[in-house]
């Protein structure tokens, strides 16, 4: 049995009703453990291209993508786990009770996480934040452990192949 | 000049050549069922439940090899299909399903007989969409019959909404579409099949394991040139039964959990399995670990999915069965495999498949005089211990083949299964081997297949219970006989440890169930009546016929390998 990790895949289907609940209730269906879904359309409008985040063994991860490929309305796998890619998730932070010192040292984290102050409050501070999955779980729990009370809303990770060095 | 949708929905079935329809009418499908009232090219068929509706053209698409078109209403006429749709998931069988639905503007109001059927039946169909415009129609009808028909086949269900019925459209229908996330497998990879080769012909003690592939594809007689040019034997699943002749000198039989002893032996003992058609499903392999466990593995499947899923297999290649078998069989040498044979019969002798035959009419009588009146034809078997029988001991042939729900295993399948194969191949003899509980399930539709003038022969094999289960509690929950008995009434004992003299008389009586119906019924409890019986059942063409078998409740099927138990424990006594 090989080691559960992240794997990452891109997945192009047709923009329709009921597409994104069908790869969906294809991972409860088989009990494939999903970390993230995201979804959008690409510059095709009838396309939407999903990033998709699934935590598995290799042989369950080939299942997985099998069994996509096999959907009718999913127009093409690409396995982004051993891609160069460009990776960001959208978060937002809301930290709540914060005194002048504590403000201080909110705006101190957003500098070292390079993230946005994107609205203040009369004890409160809001982070917009784009970063990698993993550089946002880090963020969430120092402020978790600095602060009484943070709310946090997050988008899913998006990615995208970076450019080959041969084609810069 | 704009036609309406209902109108282009027949006109898309003529020029699919649809001949049949499987149709049961409500609210949301009059238009179309009115359409179809004015057309005289395809029969419609009226099933009396839209569950058995679906068995019905399960039964008709293995029995033509045609796809099976259903039409029912939305909401209870939708969700009625579901079972049958799961069935023809699991066993690959093609069928459309045509549901009416609310129109556009109500859905998703709990308007009257409103469904989500799409979302119902995401997981068990091969495609499923709702029309939302009537400029998608033609386009949609043709994707469906695509879909239903190539690859490994399924089911697609199509919903259509009332307005999108009526509403003016396009006339034309499609010839041909182009889908761009369907792509089924049209190859197959050279090197992969010479490695393949390459390990049979090494191999020492190699076995051909032929699933229900071989079968849907047509490749048995593909397969039994390829098992002879080599000289491999073959076993089959229960699925695959009848790809190779039962008295072929290189067939050992079926194996897995009811499977004979010589075909699970030689599994566990041969060290290169050629497996083509299966999915490995754990009816065959038992215990996963314990599988093959001293064979290099190949396996050809049209279903890349079904590929390294449940056993990690050393040769993979995705192909239909024929196109992969005929490649093959031009490689193909002879192979002395005489000492690996000897040691299958030896098997064979040591545990031969065989019931007893000391005590009254075993269920093996009554398959051999099944064998014996009806050597050409179609088998079509219900769910439970009569079904194994029949795997076990009805003979199979290039002229006669069995249909049996393997997958899904749904009580309930058999009876009007048969039906639909005999609207499918009425110049065929058609039999149908169920048990007193499967018959019970869908035994509404003696209506139709005297109303569809199908003369099957139902053979009914009565052990007053639930057999199967009966004969898990028999042999792993101490005889603690919970709802198996189909007689028991509400003062009987509690703790009843099966048939002792007092019991009570079984109901329905099902010879005269079936002369309510107008239906010839003939009652066996001898073995010396068996073949006489089935002979009138033969002859009568005017409808069908009912025979009743008593049998005896502590029939056994065995050999049986307890779920999750290795292949190689089987039970034998």
């Amino acid at each position: 049995m090989s080691t559960m990790k992240n794997r990452w895949i891109a997945l192009y289907v047709e923009n329709q009703v009921g597409v994104l609940a069908k790869v969906s209730g294809l991972f409860s269906a088989k009990s494939y453990n999903l970390q993230s879904l995201t979804v959008g359309t690409t510059e095709h409008e009838d396309v939407s291209r999903m990033t998709i985040c699934a935590i598995c063994d290799d042989v369950t991860f080939e299942q997985i993508k099998k069994q996509l490929n096999s959907m009718v309305e999913v127009i093409k796998v690409m396995d982004l786990t051993n891609v160069p890619l460009h990776m960001k998730e959208i978060l937002f932070a809301k930290v709540y009770g914060i005194n002048a010192a504590q403000k201080e040292e909110v705006f101190q984290i957003a500098q070292v996480f390079s993230v946005k102050v994107a609205d203040i409050g009369e004890d409160s501070a809001l982070l917009e934040c784009m970063l990698t999955e993993r550089r946002n779980n880090e963020l969430i729990a120092l402020l978790n452990k600095k602060f009484k009370r943070v709310e946090v809303v997050r988008g899913g990770a998006v990615a995208i192949e970076s450019i080959s060095t041969s084609c810069r | 000049m704009d036609i309406t949708g209902r109108k282009l929905f027949v006109k898309a079935l003529m020029e699919e050549g649809v001949d049949t329809i499987f149709a049961y009418p409500g609210g949301m499908v009059t238009d179309i069922v009115d359409e179809l009232y004015k057309q005289e090219e395809i029969d419609v068929v009226l099933p009396r439940h839209e569950q058995a509706l679906i068995h019905e053209a399960e039964g008709y698409a293995r029995a033509t090899g045609k796809v099976g078109v259903c039409l029912v209403t939305s909401g209870p006429g939708a969700t009625n299909t579901i079972t049958g749709i799961a069935d023809a998931h699991y066993d690959s069988i093609p069928l459309i399903i045509f549901t009416g639905q609310v129109p556009l503007d109500l859905i998703g109001n709990d308007a009257f007989q409103e469904v989500d059927i799409v979302g119902m039946t995401r997981s068990i169909t091969k495609y499923g969409v709702t029309v939302r415009d009537r400029k998608d129609l033609g386009r949609i009808i043709k994707m469906a019959f695509t879909i239903a028909a190539t690859g490994k086949p399924g089911p697609v269900l199509i919903d259509i909404p009332k307005d999108i019925q009526n509403q003016l459209g396009d006339p034309d229908y499609p010839s041909h579409v182009d889908i761009r996330g369907y792509k089924p497998n049209e190859t197959v990879h050279i090197g992969q099949l010479k490695r393949a080769y390459k390990l049979l012909k090494q191999a020492k003690r190699p076995l051909i394991l032929a699933g229900g592939g071989v079968n849907i594809a047509g490749a048995q007689d593909n397969l039994r040139k390829f098992a002879e040019k080599m000289n491999i034997p073959v076993v089959t699943t229960i699925m695959g039964k009848g790809a190779m002749d039962a008295d072929h000198p290189l067939y050992i039989g079926n194996c897995g959990m009811h499977g004979r002893y010589a075909a699970n032996k030689a599994v566990a003992d041969c060290d290169v399995l050629f497996s083509i058609g299966t999915r490995f499903n754990d009816r065959i392999t038992g215990d996963l670990n314990e599988f093959a466990p001293k064979a290099q593995i190949i396996h050809v499947d049209i279903d890349t999915a079904s590929i390294s899923r449940n056993v990690v297999v050393d040769v993979p290649i995705v192909s239909d069965a024929n196109l992969a078998l005929e490649r093959l069989i031009d490689w193909a040498e002879y192979k002395n495999t005489e000492r690996w044979q000897e040691k299958i019969a030896d098997w064979n002798r040591e545990n031969p498949l065989e019931m007893r035959r000391d005590k009254g009419m075993s269920p093996q009588m009554i398959m051999e005089g099944i064998n014996e009146v009806f050597p050409k034809g179609i088998v079509v078997t219900d769910v439970g211990q009569h079904q194994m029988w029949a795997t076990q001991f009805i003979e199979l042939n290039k002229n006669k083949k069995m249909i049996t729900s393997g997958g899904l295993g749904t009580m309930g399948f058999g009876f009007p299964a048969a039906i639909g194969a005999k609207i499918g191949a009425p110049e065929k003899d058609v039999v149908c081997i169920t048990g007193d509980g499967g018959m019970q399930m869908n035994m509404q539709e003696m209506a139709t297949a005297i109303c569809e003038k199908a003369p099957i022969t139902v053979c009914i094999l009565n052990n007053y219970y639930l057999g199967m289960v009966r004969q898990m509690q028999q042999l792993f929950y101490g005889k603690r006989y919970g709802i198996t008995c189909l007689g028991r009434r509400k003062d009987c004992p509690k703790n009843c440890k099966g048939p002792n003299g007092n019991c009570p008389p079984y109901e329905p009586d099902f010879v005269k169930w079936a002369e309510s119906y107008g239906v010839k019924g003939i009652r066996v409890t001898d073995q010396s009546q068996i073949t006489d019986a089935l002979r009138q059942a033969k002859e009568n063409k005017e409808g069908p016929t009912v025979i009743e078998f008593m049998i005896a409740t502590d029939e056994l099927v065995l050999p049986m390998v307890k779920s999750g138990n290795p292949m190689s424990e089987m039970i034998l006594k």
